[in-house]
């Protein structure tokens, strides 16, 4: 905990850098799950194709992945996107399925009522589908949001990783207070980013939570 | 007014859910069809808001073609309440009533307003407004359902089953609701249900349909109990016909004077005597004791059903359920008028039948 607090500034820099990367696939991954989880959802079809492919990807180690993306889609070793684009796969591949298993979990009698009310399709998945699918899909949003943060440090392999740089470094200087404060700083992380799902998901949907 | 012209659905599997139904149902009425599973009914329902598409043939609704009207602008035209009612789980309960003015466009705080009114229409507390659906029982989130369908004020109401998930005691209030609410808004209803007994209640008109979508009676449920069209028709409405037809007679039966005491007063019984209340409300029935007694509540027999004039159907199982054979009369406070006999029941359906009230 000693080198946290002399090592202040360096901390905040590998904290803002571990936060930008998680956090950018997870919304980036979450909206294109989105219309394929609707999809999925729908289709007999989509579900037999998207299904083992999401599986397929996820199977990958993040380390392959990881080191084999600079190669594929050709930037600079150091660019943060070479983090970004292999967490933003793993976050569809994982969201698919939850949202398509919330958008199916819709009550068929729900969805009936609302074409009688007159809704048009796009108007109704908005204001009737997507929010009834809050629950679960939250739910998965806070996996995937968990399982980012800890894969981030893996980048550190490429340069880059927020708390995985105080991981490599340490290792090489056999520095271990850096290699735990980089240990402290993910699960602290993951923990707050957690709740604050948790949070946000009871504030979204309050009803979720009455009974007689 | 709904015209069906020779409709046809025909599934993409070849089942033929509804074949060549030509049916007015008439403005202001309630409408009911009925049948077993697989009859077609349902999907007859779903066609007129265009939830499915006949294979052939018209719908008219009030003389408009409704597939020349775009699906979404002709629900809205139309009321619908749905099995369990279907209210969505994430809105308030005057926010799902709120939903079709707020889709037609109707200010948030107009929609409210009328929203508020119809919890009151349809009898529920107005605190009930900021709830949600889950916490309501399946009654009250029927009655919600219905305040839901009436909304916009549409002419036409279609009901699929509403009342098939509660138990009978609440679908009995329900029922008679949905009378007391259409004697009221005189809406164009159609009805559907797979119970005989809801579709005679309930129904001016009763389209019986038979499985492969034929429709194989449709008259007012009198004719259906007295003149079933075919077989089905006859098994169908099941049982206890001639019981059941009495249900819409109204003839006149004579009252006869009852003996009757109070709780504590002493009498010498000699036949049956009625124990009333203070309100001469009836309590039960005394019998077979010698010489002077105080009345005493252990001793009384409970009654059967009572008669409030309703039909003669009231009247006959009043005095068959009775211990005494004497039905019991009440007055709309429920005190006691006198009694009826069975025998008197039947004479005066001899009597409405010579008079050619009973449907042949």
């Amino acid at each position: 905990m000693t080198w946290i607090f002399d090592n202040w500034e360096r901390f905040w820099e590998v904290t803002a850098v571990h936060l930008r990367l998680s956090a950018v696939p997870v919304l980036i991954g979450f909206v294109l799950a989105i219309p394929l989880g609707w999809w999925a959802s729908r289709s007999q079809t989509a579900r037999t194709v998207l299904f083992p492919f999401a599986n397929i990807l996820f199977t990958i180690p993040s380390i392959a992945l990881i080191v084999i993306t600079p190669v594929v889609i050709g930037v600079k070793i150091l660019d943060e996107i070479n983090v970004i684009v292999p967490l933003t796969v793993y976050t569809v591949a994982l969201m698919i399925r939850s949202i398509a298993d919330a958008l199916s979990a819709v009550p068929g009698n729900v969805i009936a009522a609302a074409n009688a009310m007159g809704y048009r399709p796009f108007k109704r998945f908005l204001t009737v589908d997507f929010p009834l699918a809050l629950p679960v899909t939250i739910a998965g949003l806070r996996v995937a949001t968990v399982s980012n943060i800890s894969m981030v440090s893996v980048g550190a392999l490429v340069g880059l990783g927020g708390y995985g740089q105080l991981f490599t470094e340490g290792y090489q200087t056999d520095n271990s207070p850096k290699v735990f404060a980089g240990l402290v700083g993910t699960v602290v992380l993951a923990v707050l980013a957690d709740g604050l799902l948790l949070l946000v998901g009871r504030l979204l949907t309050p009803w979720a939570r009455v009974g007689r | 007014m709904i015209e069906f012209r020779a409709v046809t659905k025909r599934f993409e599997d070849g089942t033929i859910a509804v074949d060549e139904l030509d049916l007015t149902v008439e403005a202001g009425t309630i409408t009911v069809f009925v049948g077993p599973s697989g009859c077609g009914k349902t999907t007859s329902l779903r066609m007129v808001n265009r939830m499915i598409d006949p294979t052939s043939g018209t719908i008219l609704v009030d003389g408009k073609d409704v597939l020349t009207v775009d699906p979404p602008t002709l629900r809205r035209g139309i009321g619908y309440v749905i099995q369990q009612a279907g209210l969505f789980p994430h809105r308030t309960v005057l926010d799902n009533i709120a939903t079709v003015p707020l889709l037609s466009g109707w200010d948030k705080r107009k929609a409210r307003t009328r929203a508020a009114e119809l919890l009151e229409i349809v009898g529920l507390d107005p605190n009930f407004g900021k709830r949600y659906p889950a916490q309501l029982s399946g009654g009250q989130q029927q009655r919600v359902g219905v305040a839901r369908a009436l909304a916009a004020d549409p002419p036409v109401l279609l009901m699929d089953e509403p009342f098939s998930a509660v138990d009978p005691v609440v679908r009995e209030d329900l029922q008679n609701e949905l009378l007391r609410l259409q004697a009221e808004l005189d809406k164009t209803i159609v009805f559907v249900t797979h119970d005989i007994d809801e579709a005679l209640k309930l129904g001016e008109r009763v389209a019986v349909f038979q499985k492969g979508g034929h429709l194989a009676q449709y008259a007012k449920p009198q004719e259906l109990l007295s003149a079933p069209a075919n077989d089905f028709v006859a098994s169908f409405v099941g049982r206890d016909r001639g019981y059941r037809t009495l249900t819409f007679l109204h003839a006149e039966v004579p009252v006869h004077p009852v003996a009757t005491a109070k709780l504590g007063e002493r009498i010498t019984v000699t036949d049956w005597t009625l124990v009333v209340d203070e309100q001469n409300r009836p309590k039960g029935w005394l019998s077979g004791v010698d010489g002077e007694v105080e009345v005493n509540e252990r001793d009384l027999v409970s009654g059967g059903s009572l008669y409030d004039g309703s039909s003669l159907r009231g009247a006959l199982d009043a005095a068959l359920s009775s211990p005494s054979a004497l039905g019991v009369v009440v007055d709309d406070a429920g005190a006691v008028s006198g009694v009826v006999r069975a025998d008197d029941v039947i004479q005066a359906l001899a009597k409405a039948r010579a008079a050619g009230e009973v449907p042949r």
